[in-house]
C-alpha cells in the first residue's frame, strides 16, 4: 500500500494525476509530482529518516523546509552523490535515490545507539574534556573513533559532473521572500517603476498565504499571491525567482542569492546549468523572509513523528500529506489551532494540549465549535516508542507551572507542537543590523541599520496578515521612490485573518517526576536542556561562550529553531531577561550551498585564464611538453623519439652552445614608454644610469623595491629621443606595470610620462648560439649584422619581406644571440621562418628548461635568486647599483644589515662526485649529522645539468660566500632525503668573462 | 564585495581594483638626506586605524588610474574617492 497517509479533504499543490517513482534506504515509493522527498515519504508513512549526531537517536522530520535539523539524507549515487541534504528542499524527482546517513550498518539498527545509553559520556564540552588525555591518543584513538561515530554524509570521490554558473545582477529593489509582506512590497515598488527582484526559496510564492486562511480583497490568500506573481511576471522591470535562496548579505548592498535551476527537472537540456550563483547588487534590499515556528522542550521531544505544527498544516495544506491520524496539538499560542482545524477538515479529531490556562482567541472557539475539549493548563511531559512516536505522557501544570500535577498516557502517532514564532532576521544581522529584543512576541528583530535594508512583515515581528501588507506597500513604496520620479502609490487591499490572542511565555517542560528524559533544545547537534544547565554549572556565562561549550546553534542549520530556546533557558536560570542574556552572531551562509555553485564554472582549466602565444600551434605540432608560467603556458621540451625529459633538455641545451637554437619569449613583458621625462622617470626607477643611452642602444637593468630587494629585471631599449621599449620578467610583467603607473600617477605626477603594456602586440623569438648570426643573416639579407655594425646591446629595425621587424642584440644564455620581435599576428611566421632558414645551421627550438640550464650556467638570475629577498650586492649585481644618482630603494642599501660583509651572496656549487644531482630548496650545512638545529648557510636556489661540463651545476645563496668558494659543504634536501657533499665554486661557471656574448 | 566609485571610471565591482595602502603616505624626496629611523616609518610603518582612512586604490581591470578613497575600515563605508590630483569633496 503506498500514499496511505494523504488528506482527504485539503487542497494542495501536488499534481495526483503525475506519479513519481523514487527510492529510500534502496525500497521504491511513489510520490506524485510536486512531492518533496519529505512529503512523499511522510506519505508512504516512512517517518524514520536517520540517526543524531552525537546520540545516534532514531530522528524524522521536525520542519518541511529550511528549518529541517534532522531529517538529512545522502543523495543519487556516484560522483553526483551529494550529502547532508535536507529532504524537506529536495523536490522529488522520477528515479530520486536518497538513503539515510550517520547510521551503520543501517538506520533501525544502528550500533552507535549505544551512545545513546553513554550519554553521560557525551556531555556538554565531551570533545574538550573526554579526549585531552594523553595527547597521542588524539590523533590514533579518539580522533578516528570520533570521525566514523559522528561523522555525516559521505563526499563523493571524483568530480562533480554537473554544471554551476555564475550571474552578475543589479537591480533598486531586492525582495527576498514571497509571503504577504515581500508580494505587496515588491507590487508596490514595481508599480512605482523600480527594477525589481523577487526572490522565493520554494517552488511555490506566497508564504504564509499558501498555508493560512485569510482572504485578501476578494480572494482567497493564495489566490491573491498567484494574481500578484503573474502581475509581477508581465512586467519589465520585475525578475521573479522561485527556487532561489538569498542566503548571504555582504558589504554595500552585495547580497549572493542560490538557484536550484534543474535539480527538479528530470531531464535537462545539455547545458542547462544544475545551480546558479547570482551576485545580487541592490540599491536597497527588502528582508521579508517571514518566520520559523519555535519547537517546545519536552521530554524525549525528538522521536520520529514530532513535528512543528506549521510543517504538520503545510504537509496537509500544500502537499495533501498527513504527518499522522492520531495527532497531539502542543501550543503555547493561538496559532497552533490553525493546524487542528486542518486535521478536522479531514475528519481527524487531534487532542489539543495548551499550556495556557485559556484563550478567547476566534482560532480556539472554532476548533471547540467542532466538540474539541482543549486541555488547557497542560503539557506534555514525555513520549514512548522507539522508531517513531506511539503515546505521549500529558499532564497538567501547578499554578506555577513548574511542576505536573497528574500525569496520564495517551496514544498517538505525531505531536504538532507551538513555541510561537521566531523572525527571520538572518539577513538583517548579516547586514550589520543591531538587533533588539521585543518582548511582545518574546524574539529579536532587526532595529538599526548599517546598510540599505528593510525588514518587513513577520521577519520584522509584525505577525498578522493586515500589518504585512500595509507595511510591504508602504515600504516598497517609499524604498522604490528612492529610484524613481513616478510618484505611483499602490493602494492596500482589504483583508480578513482570525483574531489570535497572546502566547505563554513557556517553552520548556517540567521533567515529569523520578525521570529524567532529555529534552532537547537544538536537534541537529542533539544538545538538551541538561547540556545548557550543566555548562552554566561549569561556570559559562557568556553566550558566545555556552554556545561553543555545548555546540547549541552550530549545527549545519545555524539554529534556526533552537537559538531562542536556548537563549530563553539561559535567561531563565540566570534570572535575567533574554536582551541581556544577548544573541550570538548571524553569518552567511543562511542555508547550506553546494561547493559546485559557489566555484561556478571557475572549474579545472577555466580555473584561471590561460595565454599563449602566436607561436602554440607550431609547439603543439612538434611534440612540446608545456608547463605554466603564470598564466602562460609555455613549451618545456621538445622530447623526440625516445628521449626523456632530461635527454631532450640537454640535447636542446647543448644545441644552442654548439649550433643555434631559438626560443620562444613572447611572454616577456613588454612596456611602452614615452615622453620627454622618459629618461628622468627610467633613472629614477632603476638602479643604474640611463640619463645618456644613445637612441639604438639597449641595456640591462635592475629595479628596487623601497625596501632596496631586488624587484625584477630586464633590459630597455632607447627607440627614439624620448621613446623606449621596456621588457620585464614574464612573472612580473603586471606588477612592474602596476610600480610604474604607482610611480608616475602618485610619486611623481609632475613628470611627463606615459606607460603602456604591449606584451600581448609582440611576438618575441630568442635566437642564441654561436651560428645565431648567420642565421640572422641569411634572415635579413638587407641587414648588416655584423659586430660592427649590431653590437652587443645594439639595436635595429628590419623589415622580413614586408613585415616590420625589430632586432635586438641581447642574451640571456650567455651565447651570441638576438631577440626578434614582430607584431604578434607574424610570430609564428617568423618562427617558421627561421625554423626553416636556419636548418643548414642545425637550428633546433630549445623550452624553459634548456633556457634555463643555458642561464644557470653562465650565474645568470633570474625568478629563484630574485626572490624578495636579495638587494644586488646579494646576487653579484652590486656593480649596476649608480653611486651618483637616487634611485627607488636607494636609501635602503646604506642601512647597516645590508652593508653587512657576511651577507648571503650568490655562489654555484658542484657536487663533489661530479654525479649526483643537488635538489633545489636544499639547505647548505657544514655538518649534516650535528645535532639540530644544524645551522644553515645558504640555499640551493637553481640546479642544472650543465651541458658544458656533463656535471650537475647548481646556484646558491651562501653566507659570505666570496669568502666560500673552493669549501666544501653539504647540501641537505630533508623532503627528499637527499645529502650531496658540494664544492663551491663561482657562480659564473662558463664563460665567466662574457666574451661569447660579445663574440 | 565592495562597490568602489572610481573617479574616472564611476561605479565598479571591487573585484576591478586593487588596495594601494595608505594614501597620507608621502616618499621623501629624492636625494634628500633622510635619517635611518625617518626611512624605516616611510617604508615599514603604517597606522592601522579603526575608523576613517585615507587610501589608495588601483583601478587594475578598469582605467588603470590610482586614486585616493576615503574609507571606514570598521565598517567598509566609502564617504568618499577622488583622483590624486584633487581633496575629497564632502
Ligand atoms: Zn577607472
Amino acid at each position: 500500500m503506498s500514499n496511505q497517509y494523504r488528506t482527504s479533504n485539503s487542497k494542495g499543490l501536488i499534481n495526483k494525476e503525475k506519479i513519481i517513482n523514487f527510492t529510500f534506504n534502496g525500497s521504491s515509493y511513489q510520490g506524485y509530482e510536486g512531492d518533496t522527498l519529505a512529503s512523499a515519504l511522510i506519505a508512504n508513512g516512512v517517518h524514520l529518516i536517520g540517526r543524531s549526531f552525537k546520540y545516534h537517536r532514531p530522528r524524522g522530520f521536525l520542519g518541511v523546509g529550511v528549518e529541517e535539523p534532522n531529517a538529512m539524507v545522502q543523495l543519487h549515487e556516484g560522483d553526483r552523490s551529494e550529502p547532508n541534504i535536507m529532504a524537506t528542499e529536495v523536490e522529488l524527482v522520477e528515479g530520486l535515490k536518497a538513503k539515510s546517513q550517520n547510521c551503520w550498518p543501517s538506520v533501525k539498527f544502528d550500533i552507535g545507539e549505544i551512545n545513546n545509553l553513554l550519554n553521560r559520556f557525551f556531555p556538554a564540552g565531551f570533545y574538550y574534556k573526554t579526549f585531552m588525555w594523553p595527547k597521542s591518543f588524539w590523533f590514533k584513538v579518539y580522533e578516528p573513533i570520533i570521525r566514523k561515530a559522528a561523522g555525516m554524509g559521505v563526499a563523493p570521490l571524483s568530480p562533480d559532473p554537473d554544471r554551476y554558473e555564475h550571474n552578475y545582477e543589479h537591480c533598486d529593489v531586492l525582495v527576498v521572500g514571497s509571503g504577504p509582506s515581500g508580494l505587496s512590497s515588491a507590487l508596490a515598488a514595481a508599480k512605482n517603476g523600480a527594477r525589481v527582484i523577487l526572490a522565493e526559496d520554494k517552488a511555490h510564492f506566497g508564504g504564509s498565504l499558501l498555508n493560512d486562511d485569510v482572504t485578501i480583497g476578494n480572494m482567497s490568500g493564495r489566490e491573491w499571491a498567484s494574481d500578484v506573481i503573474s502581475q509581477l511576471k508581465s512586467m519589465p522591470n520585475v525578475v521573479v525567482k522561485n527556487r532561489s535562496q538569498v542566503f548571504g548579505y555582504y558589504d554595500h548592498n552585495m547580497t549572493v542569492m542560490f538557484e536550484r535551476v534543474s535539480d527538479h527537472i528530470e531531464n535537462p537540456s545539455k547545458y542547462t546549468p544544475r545551480q546558479r550563483l547570482h551576485y545580487i547588487r541592490a540599491g536597497e534590499v527588502i528582508v521579508s523572509t517571514g518566520s520559523i515556528e519555535r519547537p517546545i522542550s519536552f521530554g524525549n521531544n525528538d522521536r520520529p513523528g514530532i513535528f512543528l505544527s506549521s510543517a504538520a498544516r503545510e504537509y496537509m495544506k500544500v502537499y495533501e500529506t498527513l504527518v499522522g491520524k492520531k495527532p497531539i496539538i502542543f501550543t503555547n499560542n493561538d496559532s497552533a489551532y490553525a493546524t487542528a482545524l486542518e486535521f478536522l477538515r479531514n475528519d481527524i479529531k487531534p487532542i489539543i494540549v495548551d499550556t495556557r490556562d485559556s484563550s478567547e482567541g476566534q482560532l480556539v472557539k472554532e476548533v471547540q465549535g467542532h466538540g474539541i475539549a482543549v486541555r488547557f493548563n497542560s503539557g506534555v511531559a514525555n513520549t514512548k516508542g522507539h522508531l517513531k512516536i506511539k503515546s505521549a505522557t500529558i499532564g497538567t501544570l501547578d499554578g506555577q507551572k513548574e511542576n505536573f500535577i497528574s500525569l496520564e498516557e495517551v496514544e498517538c502517532d505525531c505531536i504538532c507542537m507551538s513555541g510561537g514564532w521566531t523572525p527571520t532576521v538572518h539577513l538583517s544581522s548579516q547586514a550589520g543590523n543591531k538587533l533588539k529584543f521585543n518582548e511582545d512576541i518574546d524574539a529579536y528583530v532587526p532595529d538599526k541599520k548599517r546598510q540599505k535594508e528593510t525588514a518587513i512583515g513577520s521577519a520584522n515581528g509584525a505577525f498578522t496578515l493586515n500589518q504585512s501588507l500595509a507595511e510591504g506597500f508602504q515600504v516598497g513604496f517609499e524604498l522604490s521612490n528612492k529610484f524613481t520620479s513616478n510618484n505611483i502609490k499602490t493602494d492596500v487591499p482589504t483583508s480578513n485573518e482570525p483574531d489570535q490572542k497572546p502566547h505563554e511565555k513557556l517553552w520548556c517542560m517540567p521533567l515529569p517526576n523520578g525521570q529524567k528524559p532529555k529534552r532537547f533544545i537544538d536537534f541537529q547537534n542533539d544538545v538538551a536542556v541538561s547540556d545548557v544547565e550543566l555548562a552554566l554549572r561549569e561556570g559559562f556565562r557568556s553566550i558566545e561562550h555556552v554556545k561553543r561549550y555545548t555546540t547549541l546553534g552550530m549545527a549545519g542549520d545555524q539554529g534556526k529553531t533552537s537559538n531562542l530556546n536556548g537563549l530563553q533557558y539561559v535567561s531563565n536560570i540566570e534570572k535575567k531577561i533574554v536582551p541581556e542574556v544577548g544573541h550570538t552572531t548571524f553569518r552567511p551562509p543562511y542555508t547550506p550551498v553546494t561547493i559546485g555553485t559557489i566555484v561556478g564554472r571557475e572549474v579545472g582549466n577555466h580555473y584561471l585564464p590561460t595565454r599563449k602565444t602566436p607561436i602554440h600551434t607550431w609547439h603543439e605540432e612538434h611534440n612540446a611538453v608545456f608547463v605554466a608560467v603564470g598564466l602562460w603556458v609555455r613549451p618545456r621540451y621538445y622530447p623526440r623519439g625516445t628521449e626523456t625529459m632530461n635527454d631532450a633538455v640537454n640535447r636542446e641545451a647543448a644545441n644552442v652552445r654548439k649550433n643555434v637554437g631559438i626560443c620562444d619569449v613572447t611572454t616577456l613583458g613588454k612596456i611602452d614608454i614615452k615622453g620627454p621625462d622618459a629618461p628622468e622617470f627610467l633613472n629614477r626607477v632603476y638602479t643604474n644610469a640611463w640619463l645618456k643611452l644613445p637612441v639604438g642602444k639597449a641595456r640591462y637593468g635592475v629595479m628596487l623595491r623601497e625596501d632596496g630587494m631586488v624587484f625584477d629585471d630586464g633590459t630597455t631599449s632607447r627607440l627614439s629621443e624620448n621613446h623606449f621599449h621596456m621588457t620585464t620578467t614574464t612573472a612580473q610583467a603586471a606588477n612592474v606595470l602596476s610600480h610604474l603607473e604607482y610611480y608616475l600617477q602618485v610619486v611623481w605626477p609632475d613628470l611627463d610620462v606615459n606607460v603602456l603594456s604591449t606584451t600581448e602586440q609582440w611576438a618575441g623569438i630568442a635566437i642564441a648560439g654561436p651560428k645565431s648570426r648567420e642565421l640572422l643573416a641569411k634572415l635579413f639579407p638587407s641587414i648588416d649584422v655584423s659586430n660592427e655594425s649590431l653590437p652587443f646591446m645594439g639595436l635595429v629595425d628590419a623589415k622580413l619581406g614586408d613585415i616590420p621587424a625589430r632586432i635586438y642584440r641581447i642574451s640571456f644564455s650567455g651565447e651570441l644571440a638576438y631577440e626578434v620581435n614582430v607584431e604578434s599576428n607574424y610570430g609564428l611566421h617568423l618562427w617558421k621562418k627561421i625554423m626553416e632558414t636556419g636548418s643548414e645551421f642545425g637550428v633546433q627550438p630549445y623550452g624553459t628548461e634548456a633556457l634555463a640550464t643555458l642561464r644557470i650556467e653562465m650565474g645568470h638570475v633570474a625568478g629563484p635568486e630574485l626572490d624578495g629577498r636579495t638587494i644586488p650586492y646579494d646576487i653579484g649585481l652590486n656593480g649596476m647599483v649608480s653611486q651618483n644618482k637616487d634611485f627607488i630603494g636607494k636609501r635602503s642599501l646604506s642601512k647597516d644589515a645590508f652593508i653587512s660583509e657576511d651577507r648571503q651572496t650568490i655562489v654555484g656549487l658542484v657536487p663533489v662526485d661530479k654525479k649526483s644531482k643537488i635538489p633545489e630548496g636544499s639547505h647548505l650545512v657544514v655538518d649534516d649529522k650535528a645535532p639540530t638545529p644544524i645551522p644553515k648557510l645558504g640555499h640551493v636556489s637553481s640546479s642544472c645539468w650543465s651541458v658544458e661540463y656533463n656535471n650537475p651545476f647548481s646556484i646558491a645563496i651562501l653566507k659570505d660566500g666570496k669568502k666560500q668558494i673552493g669549501k666544501k659543504l653539504i647540501a641537505v634536501c630533508p623532503l627528499k632525503d637527499i645529502s650531496v657533499p658540494v664544492e663551491v665554486v663561482s657562480s659564473h661557471y662558463v664563460d665567466p668573462k662574457g666574451e661569447r656574448v660579445r663574440s | 564585495m565592495l562597490e568602489i566609485k572610481c573617479p574616472y571610471c564611476g561605479k565598479r565591482s571591487q573585484n576591478e581594483f586593487s588596495y594601494g595602502g595608505d594614501g597620507n603616505i608621502k616618499r621623501p624626496a629624492l636625494g634628500a638626506e633622510i635619517s635611518t629611523k625617518d626611512w624605516d616609518d616611510f617604508v615599514y610603518f603604517r597606522d592601522n586605524p579603526r575608523g576613517r582612512h585615507t587610501e589608495l586604490w588601483h583601478h587594475v581591470s578598469g582605467c588603470r588610474q590610482w586614486f585616493k578613497a576615503s574609507r571606514d575600515t570598521a565598517t567598509h563605508e566609502i564617504f568618499s574617492t577622488c583622483k590624486m590630483n584633487e581633496d575629497f569633496n564632502e
